[in-house]
């Protein structure tokens, strides 16, 4: 029996099993010692950082969905019309990068796993897996048809690989059958993945009525 | 003013470097054409060292897939967008 069962400390599943904790225990437990920070801080921004989350690029979409004039400012400056909405973005800039029926839009970044965190939250697991951020750039089509949505031969994909400072959101087309729809019930159809682009975004026959 | 504007044929440089960069191997010699020119962002290849940073253009660059990769399945409208850092793009004339 460890010892120390009955006063263990407070941590994440599976941390136990990873070589890194005890530094980092170490670490923490010292920087708050030293007065860095304190247990409040790391508690916070934990909390920080898990809020953003798929919400807030749906609600954006609705928007553009909804307002032909939104939607041009989004597509012109995604930094300045994210933060229209109460988004500011926390990386250094936001590109919004519209699908047509001639184009759809697959975001990745083979370099570590970059993404619009301070907008979406944490990206999918699939999304931070090497195999997809090795073949996304390389073979989309399978890729995509993996992950359950086969696009049509004629349309061309383009893949953004977010090598550098940028950050970005699909601006999934609006589904058929959506008019008259407000903004509350469009965000609705706007699934985390159809802001990767990994999907359309949803039928309005896939909704509960 | 910036070295490159939208619509400019550039080559990624396969330069000689060592430490952190943000240039992905597989696109190095490959050919393509300025989409934006995002702004200028302290370089992260000193940033990565905490070191002082000098800010660099960023510039985004579309390729043709069927450039990049030999064995590419796809559409040939199929295209890969990027961001590269001035120093890794030299002009070449228009196709």
């Amino acid at each position: 029996m460890e010892p120390d069962h009955d006063h263990a400390p407070i941590e994440a599943p599976d941390e136990r099993a990873d070589p890194d904790a005890r530094t980092i225990r170490a670490l923490k437990r010292l920087l708050i010692a030293k007065g860095y920070f304190t247990a409040a801080d790391v508690r916070a921004t934990i909390e920080a950082l898990q809020s953003p989350g798929p919400h807030n690029g749906a609600e954006i979409v609705a928007r553009a969905w909804s307002d032909p004039a939104y939607r041009d400012r989004l597509v012109a400056d995604g930094t300045g019309a994210a933060a229209e909405m109460g988004h500011p973005i926390g990386e250094a800039g936001l590109i919004v990068v519209p699908n047509t029926p001639e184009i759809h839009n697959l975001i990745t970044c083979t370099l570590c796993s970059c993404y619009p965190r301070s907008l979406l939250g944490q990206p999918p697991p699939w999304y931070t897996s090497k195999a997809y951020r090795a073949r996304s750039v390389s073979e989309p089509r399978a890729v995509l048809a993996e992950l359950g949505w086969t696009p049509p031969g004629t349309i061309e994909i383009r893949v953004h690989d977010s090598t550098a400072d940028m950050r970005y959101l699909v601006l999934p087309m609006r589904p058929e059958g959506t008019e008259g729809w407000d903004e509350g019930r469009l965000a609705r159809l706007v699934s985390r993945d159809s802001l990767i682009g990994a999907a359309p975004a949803r039928a309005p026959d896939t909704l509960d009525p | 003013m910036s070295r490159f504007a939208p619509g400019d044929h550039v080559r990624i440089l396969d330069r000689d470097h060592r430490g952190h960069m943000r240039t992905p191997r597989y696109l190095r010699g490959r050919r393509g054409v300025v989409e934006r020119h995002c702004g200028a962002f302290p370089n992260p290849e000193k940033r990565a060292y905490d070191r002082p940073a000098e800010p660099r253009d960023l510039y985004r660059v579309r390729l043709r897939q069927h450039d990049l990769w030999p064995a590419y399945r796809g559409a040939l409208a199929d295209t890969l967008e990027v961001e590269i850092y001035d120093h890794w793009l030299e002009p070449v004339d228009g196709a």
